[in-house]
């Protein structure tokens, strides 16, 4: 038994990824990933999968998709954007099963950068070094989703028809975005420092998913600006020449030769990762210690949202209900929230 | 006397710490670095999801749930008190590298740049004894030391458009292996018909950190010979075990 999901229309920057290609960074090869991990493993959860298991990731580019085969339930985790079924609007973050024919459409809203669409089962596709995700850059992975693509679903689940909206699992915050300092701090003096925690930053225009640019006070190097490769961990902030800093994301290199000021906080790279260009933003440095108990927290919560019913496959709305991550039940051909 | 091993730790986040030996590209430096690397490789410590040789520094992916800094720290330290050796170079490499200027796109510019002539530029790269430091960049691509001081030229001021594939490059006193049509700011200075990554080899990945590299200059026809060969699935370079 499977289900085939269809491709009808794909923007530019979808993809399908897991958890990322672990093992390989020593060889040069991108790590690739989710670039919102806890959007992602949210929806892997709410849907009865595995965390990291493989999910369509969405752009602002959109995605329309089509079940051909057998029923199937997808969880659709993108707040801030829109979401509907043959017409009719869901909730953006929901719970549905999509009967053969029935077209879901994900488009950019008011806010959001990437959107998840999990589907209950097995992706079934053959591995490239250990991972299905996709590197569009080196087509490590596969080049990217396009309209006509299938994904073959073994053991498809099903669920209810109608949607069921499902609570956000992250408030919506204006708090500086937090940061480590390091491995290259020393090489900017404490003004210049400041002035990076300080900004104000936006991200620029040609962020994507290897990097997000900001721009705003430029800052001075120290010591100069090159040295000599070493890693680059996710979310590191290299500040190149120029003086604006860009942040490491998904799709980085595993290795680079600018100074590193800082690096995210596991804990906000999912809120960093979901600001569009033009957003603004500050930083605030925090120690190691603190940085470990936010994630220790994301991870805690995340740990929970994943009770779902050995082998059930499908939350009952009862259970979600019970833990607060339902909103509300939406009918079949539902209005909007 | 033996020689301390110093370094310095750096954090990269909570969950990536960076152990820094120096900040040159060095053999000695790098040799640390290993050895580091195959120790921790060697230990399958939980929590250490992998690690990273560079140049000069290892960055070790960790999970802090699973492993704390602290207790990563004192791993770390009980390593380099035992003064781990660098793993021996496994094998000696001979790749073939095509320097005719209809494929080696920058040669001409590179020999300019250093006063040369196409030919003796390209006799100047083959005679390096070349040493793989490590991966980086995009997959396969092997940054090398050992070029000779004669085509030490800086980087490029602006970026060029994406070099050929395969792609033997120079830039910054040093030199590489490129796999991927990519920009970049080095000068393609020749191409070997060789690929250091293939994802459906049995060894994807061609050359190991430590190994030894020497090129071999072959005319445009041998390239395209070999190239095609290559592009079956063989391996054209020359691989030497050594003791």
């Amino acid at each position: 038994m499977s289900a085939v999901l269809r491709v009808v229309q794909a923007g530019p920057g979808v993809t399908l990824q897991d958890a990322g290609r672990w093992g390989y960074l020593r060889y040069g090869v991108t790590q690739a990933g989710p670039m919102d991990s806890l959007a992602h493993e949210f929806a892997n959860r709410m849907v009865g999968n595995e965390a990291g298991a493989p999910a369509l990731e969405i752009s602002i580019g959109g995605l329309d998709v089509m079940v051909e085969e057998g029923a199937l339930e997808l969880c659709i985790v993108a707040p801030g954007f829109r979401v509907s079924r043959d017409g009719g609007a869901l909730p953006p973050s929901c719970l549905v099963t999509l009967a053969p024919g029935e077209k879901l459409s994900v488009r950019a809203g008011e806010s959001g950068a990437w959107a998840y669409l999990a589907p209950a089962g097995a992706v079934d596709a053959e591995p490239e070094l250990g991972s299905l995700s996709m590197h569009v850059r080196t087509g490590v992975g596969g080049a990217g989703i396009k309209p006509g693509d299938r994904l073959h679903i073994s053991a498809p689940r099903a669920g209810a028809a109608e949607a069921r909206a499902l609570a956000a699992f992250r408030a919506p915050s204006d708090a500086p975005i937090r940061i480590v300092a390091g491995p290259q701090d020393d090489y900017f003096d404490a003004a210049n420092f400041s002035c990076f925690l300080e900004g104000p930053w936006r991200v620029a225009a040609r962020s994507d998913r290897m990097a997000y640019a900001l721009e705003g006070p430029r800052l001075e190097h120290a010591k100069g600006f090159n040295i000599v490769s070493d890693g680059i961990a996710l979310g590191a902030i290299q500040v190149p020449g120029d003086g604006w800093p860009f942040v490491q994301m998904a799709d980085r290199a595993p290795t680079g030769g600018y100074p590193k000021i800082g690096t995210v906080i596991a804990a906000d790279l999912g809120r960093l990762a979901q600001m569009r260009p033009g957003a603004r933003l500050s930083f605030q440095a925090v120690a190691v210690d603190e940085a470990v108990a936010a994630w220790r927290q994301a991870r805690a919560f995340m740990e929970t949202a994943g009770l779902a019913p050995q082998g059930a496959g499908q939350l009952t709305s009862e259970a979600l209900l019970s833990r607060n991550l339902v909103g509300g039940v939406v009918s079949a051909h539902g209005a909007p929230e | 006397m033996a020689k301390e091993n110093a370094y310095r730790l750096l954090n990269a986040g909570e969950r990536a710490l960076v152990v820094e030996f120096g900040s040159t590209v060095d053999p000695g430096i790098n040799g640390q670095v290993l050895a580091l690397d195959a120790a921790f490789v060697a230990a399958r410590i939980e929590g250490v999801r992998e690690t990273v040789p560079t140049y000069r520094s290892l960055m070790i992916h960790y999970d802090p749930l699973v492993i704390s800094r602290d207790k990563l720290v004192a791993r770390i330290a009980e390593f380099e008190a035992a003064h781990p050796q660098a793993p021996k170079p496994q094998a000696r490499w001979t790749f073939p590298c095509c320097y005719d200027p209809a494929i080696a796109e920058d040669i001409a510019e590179l020999a300019a740049l250093v006063k040369l002539d196409v030919a003796e530029a390209a006799r100047i790269h083959t005679s390096g004894a070349y040493r793989a430091y490590m991966y980086g960049f995009a997959p396969g691509y092997c940054y090398l030391g050992g070029l000779p001081r004669e085509l030490a030229v800086s980087r490029r001021a602006t970026v060029r458009s994406p070099t050929p594939e395969n792609a033997v490059l120079v830039g910054g006193g040093l030199s590489l292996v490129a796999t991927f049509s990519m920009p970049t700011g080095w000068y393609v200075a020749g191409r070997t018909p060789e690929r250091m990554f293939a994802p459906h080899r049995a060894r994807p990945f061609l050359v190991d950190v430590g190994d030894e590299l020497r090129f071999e200059a072959i005319d445009a026809q041998t390239f395209a010979a070999l190239d095609l060969r290559a592009q079956k699935g063989e391996t054209v370079a020359w691989r030497e075990a050594l003791a």
